[in-house]
């Protein structure tokens, strides 16, 4: 891992309204790896993605993507570079569902990708199964598929890093498993995948990396055995768990003590 | 809410699939274009249509075919002499500008409630309801009462725009949290902002000598009568650049649906589009109240019925809001003058008195379809 990280946080805080909610994070997220973020409620996940996104400024320290500064960047640029799913999947209006995926087109108007435009768009649809959903108005749909039409528009903007703010929450057991396993293949493709998760076990299974948050500050980062140990999730989440290796794979399996 | 009411729908929809697959996808685009031509078209003649008769209704009632005789003759196309005795100058002189007016203003209205739904995020915000007709009416009054239209006949327009400039500000920072304006906060924030304005208002009328009284009311309440060719040159030329900045707006104004941080993350550089708009809206609303006061509710019905016909994209429904906004104001304006015999109701009044019902049941429906106040 000596290469630079496609998406870095370096001594970062962020300040809300006076209220530190994150304090001196160092944060490196790879190219070609999933890298997952967890922790308990209000640990500061969203706030991570959202400055990692350049939605929240830097109070101090500061956020690189692509091995260069992101501040000051045009919304334009950060537009190709970097999609992100945020948890609010809803549209105001009554959009058709492919022209919501289209919309993440956008950041490519007037350039030559844009001539892929139809191409994309359909292949986001399929990828995320709303294909059969292309015609009907976002707001008719249930909240699991809007979530995933709205990660079909993210998909759409075929950038290289991918930001997921709990892309699984609203969604049902095959179609959290398909969610993780298109990002996994994301990040086989050269992409930095970067996706918040609070189930462990999703996070164990699918993530080559995760950073475990606890009031705003890193608690451990590295590959999902040596995060998520027993003791560990235990003092951050005050939940005792026992923590088996899966029979076959070896994966962690974080299993709450009841 | 969502997250357990979703279960098993994924299920649902897979079956109905291939049902979804054979049908929608030829027949969905096509039947959006030629629905958009169709609305188009059918607007744009009805426009044609009902300027002719507006401007031959009236107590000198002149047929159509004289009024288009008229207009030839007005444009020294024809030397056909009047059939009916007085025509040409009961034409040009007062119904033809009205019509013009009421054109105008009517595409005005609803172009700028359609340009602040987008940027609130909010089928719900109209011009009338969220207050900015009633602080330029307010920009208006004070001009009337204060004496300042001595310094010239533009001063109460220049007055209206400025006071409804700011309170389009007000109620935009007021009104938003975490990107979006919920109907809750917009709804209060209209009332206080109305209520204000009201008492604002009522204080110049006790103020004003009876004249300002009469002009106060003229306001509130909303009128075409007596526009006059000037004001018809002062606001053609305002509106003409804002409607065609709205529609270079137009697909930007979709993002806008995704909620301000979604629209960001597209590349859209939000707070510009914002203030864009914002000045948009207030060039558009204070140019009508500036001329005929307050006309509510034309920006709330418009849009809405033009988005049931041909969808929420933008572009074109700034297209069909301002064509169908101009043709309800006619219509209004004509009924305003017709209803009762030598008499003329206020169009504000009428407008509110269909508008207000129309209102009720959007705020119904819109309360439905979130599960509450969302």
């Amino acid at each position: 891992m000596t290469r630079p990280a496609a998406l870095e946080a370096r001594s970062l805080c962020v300040e809300i309204d006076g209220a530190r909610l994150l304090h001196d994070v160092d944060f490196a997220a790879h190219a070609g790896r999933v890298h997952a973020l967890i922790g308990p409620n209000g640990a500061g996940k969203s706030t991570l993605l959202a400055a990692l996104s350049g939605d929240l400024p830097a109070a101090s320290g500061e956020v690189r993507l692509g091995d260069a500064p992101l501040a000051g960047r045009s919304p334009k640029a950060l537009a190709r570079e970097r999609a992100v799913l945020t948890q609010d999947h809803r549209v105001s209006f009554p959009f058709p569902v492919r022209e919501v995926v289209a919309m993440g087109r956008h950041p490519w108007a007037r350039s030559p990708e844009a001539e892929l435009d139809d191409a994309i768009v359909d292949d986001a649809l399929a990828v995320t199964d709303v294909s059969h959903l292309a015609h009907r108005t976002v707001p008719s749909l249930s909240g699991g598929e809007r979530a995933r039409v709205a990660l079909a528009r993210v998909l759409a903007q075929r950038t290289p890093v991918l930001m997921l703010d709990e892309p699984t929450a609203a969604l049902d057991l095959k179609h959290q498993e398909d969610v993780l396993r298109l990002a996994r293949s994301h990040a086989q493709r050269g992409d930095t995948v970067l996706v918040v998760l609070h189930d462990l076990n999703l996070a164990a299974a699918y993530a080559d990396d995760i950073t475990l948050l606890r009031g705003g500050r890193v608690v451990a980062t590295g590959a999902p055995a040596e995060v998520l140990t027993a003791e560990r999730i235990e003092a951050v989440y005050g939940q005792a768990v026992e923590v088996l290796p899966h029979p076959s794979t070896g994966v962690p399996l974080v299993l709450p003590i009841r | 809410m969502t997250r357990t009411a979703e279960a098993g729908t994924s299920d649902a929809g897979t079956n109905r699939a291939p049902l979804d697959s054979v049908t929608a996808p030829p027949s969905g685009r096509v039947t959006l274009r030629t629905r958009r031509t169709l609305l188009f078209t059918g607007l744009a003649l009805g426009l044609v249509v009902a300027a002719v008769v507006a401007a031959g209704t009236g107590q000198l009632a002149i047929p159509p075919g004289e009024v288009w005789a008229s207009i030839l003759r007005g444009l020294g196309l024809s030397n056909a002499p009047e059939t009916v005795p007085n025509a040409d100058s009961a034409l040009w002189n007062i119904r033809f500008p009205r019509v013009a007016m009421a054109v105008l203003i009517g595409a005005a209205l609803a172009v700028a409630g359609t340009v602040m739904q987008a940027i609130f995020a909010n089928p719900l915000a109209e011009p009338g309801v969220v207050g900015v007709s009633s602080g330029a009416a307010l920009g208006a009054a004070s001009a009337i009462v204060f004496g300042w239209t001595a310094a010239g006949d533009l001063v109460t327009a220049g007055a209206a725009f400025v006071a409804g400039l700011l309170t389009t500000l007000l109620v935009y920072f007021t009104s938003r949290a975490g990107g979006r304006t919920e109907v809750v906060t917009l709804l209060l924030t209209g009332i206080a902002i109305n209520a204000f304005a009201g008492g604002a208002l009522a204080f110049l009328t006790f103020l004003g000598d009876s004249g300002s009284r009469e002009e106060i009311v003229f306001w509130q309440l909303g009128s075409l009568n007596g526009a006059r060719w000037q004001e018809v040159a002062v606001m053609l030329p305002l509106i003409a650049v804002a409607i065609t900045g709205a529609l270079l707006l137009g697909r930007t104004l979709d993002l806008f649906s995704l909620g301000e941080r979604g629209a960001r993350h597209l590349g859209v550089r939000v707070e510009a589009v914002r203030i864009t708009s914002i000045v948009l809206v207030a060039v558009l609303v204070c140019s009508a109240v500036a001329f005929a006061g307050i006309i509510g509710f034309v920006g709330l019905i418009v849009p809405h019925l033009m988005r049931m016909a041909i969808g929420p994209a933008h572009r074109p429904l700034l297209i069909a809001s301002a064509l169908g906004g101009a043709l309800l104001l006619l219509l209004a304006d004509l009924a305003a003058r017709t209803l009762v015999p030598m008499a003329e109701l206020p169009i504000g009044m009428l407008t509110s008195l269909i508008g207000g019902p129309f209102f009720f049941w959007l705020l119904l429906r819109t309360r439905r379809r979130s599960g509450g106040w969302g």
